[in-house]
């Protein structure tokens, strides 16, 4: 789709949705207002870039030296002739973070067969173990090695929390991977995890947007993706031009926000010094 | 005190010791412990997940329990019921399951997707799994992004709106939050090269985010201690005559044990 329907397509929606309200709005949930239109112009905006990149449009991303050291992970794995461990966190497929951990094993993996070193993930939910077995199994045809490639590479290891995280530490002890991947979300076991890898001096790349492992991960390991750099980072590894455009888009509309934020300081100021009657919160609060 | 609590001290404290043994390096101590932990409580948290969900939830929802004479369509849905409680009738008991719930056959649409899981099984028909997977994360896309946007947008703006001219005190601590809020906004712009006064915008921005890393790491270690200090308690209550002083001797005991094993290690060094 060209940018040019996009916006047409944006335009015919607001005149329809304009005429709607003119009518009455039936079924409409009163007092959700600004989340509709919250949802639907930051989703406008996503999709007008996407179009513009899948048009061709050059999207800058700036450079995240976490993402860079991916390959040279992957290599000094490789040198070493040792594995790869990549941990996807401990949460199921509904959760983004766990989401976007298992569209950067596709990457990793395809790195991995690429090397021809051995890859180990081990896992926490059965639902994140087919996933990454399918997405891991694609990387290595669409890198001609389908014989590298088996289903025990991506094995369960169990649903509880810190049972998981001792047994992460014991394949990490004894394989003793060079390269420690942990993409997802997690909890107190993030820094179980980093530590061990840190004394089997495995090189280590984290990345989580929960925000109170950040921290630890941080201190024990060599790069860390922190918060929206890990979400956009299979962006960054595929160079896909509608996930460039995606990535452009959000960055729009964190401008918005900011400049949304930045209206809500003054007008509350001027609420607080009684210029302004009205009251800016009672705005953003949903039914 | 009965046979069975002391007994279950004993293994309460040569697991916890023998966890803490990983402090000293990778041991047979630490081995039992964990695969005894994984294999564990990966049955315990399948047994569960069947027992709490699917039993209750899914086939209680399916095949509620009925009063009376089965007639229709509805004779054959039991019939097939039956046939289910025929291998096991724990599962599926007589007459149907009682937890409450009605008949409700949209929970076919669950049932269904889950037995796509299980075909992962057969190869010839894996592949009907990856339509589970589209659903659980085409699902969760979909219904949280209602709850990011309200939580981490909508409410993040409203959370601006904060008192400036309570007090001195007030004002610092709002204009604080407001520049780190936007200038930690400014860092995770990526179509904007970070050189010049972007540059040190989102610098500043970073030095808020790692403060606030400080704080929570900090906080986070302080809970860490208190669970620490949790097991150090029981070791402490176990360690008592009337436990027959467990914590003591299985100390002693996993010390002989890792103090063979170093001398042994350092005998044939060869073998490890």
């Amino acid at each position: 789709m060209k940018s040019k329907h996009v916006l047409i397509s944006i335009g015919t929606f607001a005149i329809l949705f304009a005429a709607y309200w003119w009518f009455g709005h039936p079924f409409f949930k009163e007092g959700r207002e600004v989340m509709f239109i919250s949802i639907v112009s930051l989703s406008s905006i996503i999709l007008y870039y996407i179009a513009e990149a899948n048009n061709g449009a050059k999207i800058f991303l700036r450079a995240i030296p976490g993402l860079k050291a991916f390959e040279e992970a992957v290599g000094r794995s490789t040198e070493m002739g040792r594995s790869v461990l990549f941990v996807p966190g401990i949460m199921d497929m509904d959760q983004v973070e766990t989401v976007a951990g298992v569209t950067i094993l596709g990457h990793v993996s395809k790195m991995t067969a690429q090397y021809e070193t051995p890859l180990e993930v081990p896992v926490s939910r059965a639902i994140v173990m087919e996933a990454s077995r399918e997405i891991v199994k694609e990387s290595y045809l669409s890198q001609g090695r389908p014989d590298l490639y088996n289903d025990s590479m991506i094995h369960y290891l169990t649903d509880d929390q810190f049972a998981y995280a001792a047994g992460v530490d014991g394949i990490m002890l004894r394989e003793k991977p060079a390269a420690c991947f942990y993409q997802g979300k997690f909890y107190a076991e993030s820094l179980i995890l980093a530590e061990t890898g840190n004394s089997i001096g495995a090189i280590q790349i984290a990345g989580t947007a929960s925000q109170a492992q950040i921290p630890f991960f941080v201190t024990t390991c060599d790069y860390t993706l922190i918060g929206e750099e890990f979400l956009t980072a299979s962006a960054y590894l595929s160079q896909k031009p509608s996930l460039l455009g995606s990535i452009k888009g959000q960055d729009v509309g964190k401008l918005i926000i900011m400049i949304a934020i930045l209206f809500t300081v003054v007008f509350n100021a001027f609420h607080d010094l009684g210029w302004v009657q009205y009251d800016i919160k009672q705005f953003f609060t949903a039914n | 005190m009965t046979g069975m609590e002391i007994f279950g001290a004993w293994i309460a404290v040569f697991l916890t010791l023998a966890i803490f043994s990983f402090l000293y390096k990778d041991n047979p101590f630490y081995k039992i412990a964990e695969h005894l932990f994984v294999g564990i409580s990966a049955g315990y948290w399948a047994a569960i997940a069947f027992w709490n969900q699917i039993q209750p939830n899914l086939f209680g929802r399916l095949w509620p329990k009925v009063d009376g004479e089965l007639s229709g369509l509805k004779a054959f849905w039991y019939g097939i019921y039956n046939f289910f409680g025929w291998f096991h009738s724990g599962i599926f008991p007589e007459g149907g399951i009682d937890k409450g719930h009605e008949i409700d056959i949209w929970y076919l649409i669950p049932f269904v997707l889950g037995m796509f899981m299980i075909l992962r099984l057969w190869p010839k028909f894996g592949w009907l799994a990856r339509w589970s997977m589209a659903y659980i994360v085409g699902l969760a896309a979909g219904l949280r992004l209602y709850g990011f946007l309200s939580s981490n947008i909508i409410s993040q703006i409203k959370g601006s709106a904060l008192p400036m001219f309570d007090s001195v005190g007030t004002s610092i601590n709002s204009i604080l939050i407001i520049i780190g809020t936007l200038t930690g906004l400014f860092y995770f712009f990526f179509s904007q090269e970070h050189t010049g006064i972007f540059g040190k915008i989102s610098r500043v921005g970073i030095w808020f985010l790692m403060i606030s890393f400080g704080a929570s790491f900090g906080f986070a270690v302080m809970g860490r201690i208190s669970l620490l200090i949790g097991r150090f308690y029981d070791l402490i209550t176990y360690s008592s005559a009337e436990y027959f002083h467990a914590s003591w001797w299985v100390l002693g005991l996993i010390i002989i044990g890792l103090g063979i094993m170093a001398f042994k290690e350092k005998a044939s060094p060869e073998s490890h």
